[in-house]
């Protein structure tokens, strides 16, 4: 089961090879990972999406993270309200003669055309995972020739 | 000053007296500093030797150990040592030198990316980058290897930051946002834990290291009598509780004694304290303790639920916890019946050995205890000596067995006594060894002999790597795959590097040699022929329930 949690650490150069090294050291699965500054300068932030088959798992890598010196706070975000996004970028087959289709298929996503060369066209989309996942379905309709995402971001 | 005496001076003031390493390019600027520093400096021949003897002293005296290699190389042969203190929690700073900033990354000569090795087996680790942050990152370093879960940290330290001039800071104190060990147990957690004990029938205490590294013996004894409870401890605990006490039930696990087994896997109440449920010690997981609750008592959260469910987890100072505990516990479990099982358990399956035959190894620790009273620091090696040394020698104080438990290092055993030694002049340290093992770091009889670290080595010689041939034995059908190993004259080869080497081939000469070598001034090897395929008894076989053991005496 994948699980979203955020790890606040010290901005410090290795820290990011702390945390990767911890998980294939310990055989955990990391689906996406997004890291970066916060407001304050000397703290970044990760939201680490984990596949653990079970609670004992999680467990042990929310606790095995908390014991990283740079790490200053774990939250499991698994049982919380919480908002999840991640932006994606597809470059999709569109004849000029299908522009209007993929930009009626776009109505109800936060997502648009962001460029169109010859016959393809670039999207970007933003949501949760559910909207990510139908949106990207759509799209398979077309075509997707190459596909960027950014791994979820998250907050309470 | 410069980087280099600033290092010095933050060991000063970390009250450092004694330091282990070898000197090398990238060093240079900081051995400058330490020719005329008020620091004893033990050069040893191999920088793993370094570690070790930093180990050594550290896990005899409490203190921290410290050790200092040159970057490349000189690194990563620390990096065993490393290793083994950190499977041990034992508190180490180790120092390197590295290639100068300009050059990191270009893969200079004697280059090595030190921080990523060492990454996974450190509790931390740092590269200075500027002069500015080297007195800061010490001390840093020091309050991370001695607090909380305790464990080596490593710092890595650029030729040009120790040639670099700055003032030299002492901060007054560290604080580390992100770093803060809980201390104390919850008080509703204790609450519970000794409600538990108070309805529990079957109670048994399995003490592991932490008892050790916090100084928890006392209260942990208060506790086992407070209650009337069994005391089993792991290989690392050993000491932790007098081993003559009539409530001591010996080391569990693979080589565990089988009422120490049986009285795990009957009990309905677990005390664990400062141990963490290793796969030594628990055997196949579902079999163990299937009857028992679980109390946990360690500093490190992640060593809580990891293998074993527990139902009242407690984050703490062992000693902290401990003595809550006995303020907390006002109505006391009756463990009458439940210690006579025991007592019976312990007739019916002593620890034993036959005694026909050559010289027997068992017997020679038995006779190492009688000769130093239990008053010694025994070093071991890894494998069957370590094993019967964990058996057959009676621990009456902490500190005083040291071996590598988590990582099972071979080789750790020689250097590990010479840096206990240090701690202590005036205490008899002894390693036991095997004829493999004691070969891996054979070159710090140099050490020894140069600095006048008179410790003894009592190898047990088979001719065999033992353990790996008594798994052969029994899993392999006897196929002695490279186990069958040949030695140096050890009598000759001592004596080469100006120590003394005795040679015992019969049972009676045994305790002659053990006192002749006890009472010598000097590194003394006292090589003993013992029997060949002599096996390590009782043995749960690899993945099995700890109460399925095989005794080999039927």
């Amino acid at each position: 089961m994948k699980h979203t949690i955020s790890v606040s650490v010290e901005n410090k150069f290795g820290v990011l090879a702390r945390v990767a090294g911890l998980f294939s050291a310990r055989g955990y699965n990391i689906s996406s990972l997004a890291v970066s500054e916060t407001l304050d300068p000397t703290i970044s932030y990760m939201t680490i999406v984990v596949d653990a088959k079970d609670e004992a798992i999680l467990e042990q890598i929310k606790k095995q993270l908390n014991k990283l010196i740079d790490v200053i706070s774990v939250t499991d975000f698994t049982k919380k309200e919480y908002i999840g996004r991640e932006l994606i970028l597809a470059k999709v087959n569109c004849l000029a003669k299908d522009r209007t289709k993929l930009e009626r298929a776009l109505e109800g996503y936060v997502a648009k055309i962001v460029q169109r060369k010859e016959d393809l066209a670039i999207v970007e989309a933003v949501g949760d995972e559910e909207q990510v996942t139908q949106l990207l379905e759509l799209l398979a309709g077309f075509g997707i020739k190459e596909l960027v995402r950014t791994g979820k971001i998250a907050i309470v | 000053m410069n980087g280099a005496k600033i290092l010095v001076e933050s060991l000063i003031k970390e009250k450092v007296e004694v330091v282990f390493g070898y000197p090398g390019g990238q060093v240079l600027p900081l051995f400058d500093a330490l020719y005329d520093a008020p620091i004893k400096f033990i050069l040893t021949r191999h920088e793993q030797a370094a570690a070790h003897a930093a180990d050594g002293y550290s896990r005899a005296s409490g203190k921290t150990g410290v050790c200092i290699a040159t970057s490349g190389p000189g690194a990563t042969n620390l990096v065993t040592g490393i290793a083994t203190a950190y499977m041990d929690s034992i508190p180490l700073v180790a120092i390197t030198g590295q290639v100068k900033t300009s050059l990191i990354g270009n893969d200079a000569f004697q280059e090595a990316d030190v921080t990523g090795i060492t990454r996974p087996i450190t509790k931390h680790n740092f590269l200075v980058k500027d002069v500015k942050h080297l007195a800061q990152t010490i001390k840093e370093a020091f309050y991370i290897a001695s607090t909380g879960r305790p464990g080596p940290v490593l710092v890595d330290v650029p030729v040009d930051v120790q040639q670099q001039e700055s003032d030299f800071i002492w901060p007054a104190e560290v604080n580390i946002r992100s770093y803060k060990p809980t201390l104390f147990g919850h008080p509703g957690q204790i609450k519970r834990a000794a409600k538990l004990i108070a309805q529990a029938k079957k109670p048994i205490l399995y003490a592991g290291g932490g008892v050790i590294t916090s100084g928890a013996h006392h209260e942990l004894k208060d506790l086992a009598k407070r209650i009337s409870a069994p005391v089993t401890l792991t290989l690392m605990g050993l000491g932790a509780f007098p081993a003559t006490d009539e409530l001591f039930l010996g080391m569990l696990g693979m080589h565990g004694t089988g009422y120490a087994n049986y009285a795990v896997t009957e009990a309905d109440l677990i005390i664990a304290v400062g141990a963490r449920f290793d796969d030594r010690v628990t055997g196949r997981l579902d079999a163990f303790a299937p009857g028992a609750k679980v109390i946990h008592i360690d500093i490190d959260p992640s060593s809580i639920s990891k293998n074993i469910k527990v139902d009242i987890p407690i984050v703490g100072d062992a000693k902290n916890v401990l003595g809550q505990l006995l303020e907390e516990i006002k109505k006391i479990p009756d463990t009458s019946g439940w210690l006579k099982t025991i007592e019976s358990w312990r007739k019916k399956h002593p620890l034993t050995y036959k005694s026909e035959g050559k010289i027997k190894p068992q017997y020679v620790l038995e006779q190492l205890y009688e000769v130093t009273r239990g008053a010694a620091i025994i070093t071991t090696e890894v494998g069957q000596h370590q094993m019967w040394a964990a058996q057959w020698y009676k621990y009456l104080y902490p500190r005083t067995f040291i071996s590598s438990g988590g990582l099972g290092t071979m080789g750790f055993g020689f250097p590990a006594a010479m840096g206990a030694k240090m701690a202590y002049p005036e205490k008899e340290v002894i390693d036991v060894a095997g004829d493999g093992s004691i070969q891996m770091n054979i070159q710090e009889l140099a050490t020894c002999v140069c600095n006048k670290i008179n410790v003894k080595v009592i190898i047990l010689n088979n001719g065999y790597l033992g353990m790996v041939r008594q798994w052969q034995e029994l899993f392999y059908k006897k196929r002695y795959s490279y186990t069958c190993i040949t030695a140096p004259d050890f009598v000759k080869l001592a004596e080469s590097y100006g120590g003394i080497g005795l040679r015992v081939t019969k049972k009676e000469e045994v305790r002659k040699a053990l006192q002749k070598a006890l009472s010598t001034k000097n590194v003394v090897f006292v090589d003993i022929h013992v029997e060949p395929e002599e096996n390590v008894y009782p043995m749960v076989p690899a993945g099995e329930a700890i109460n399925r053991m095989i005794n080999g005496l039927a």
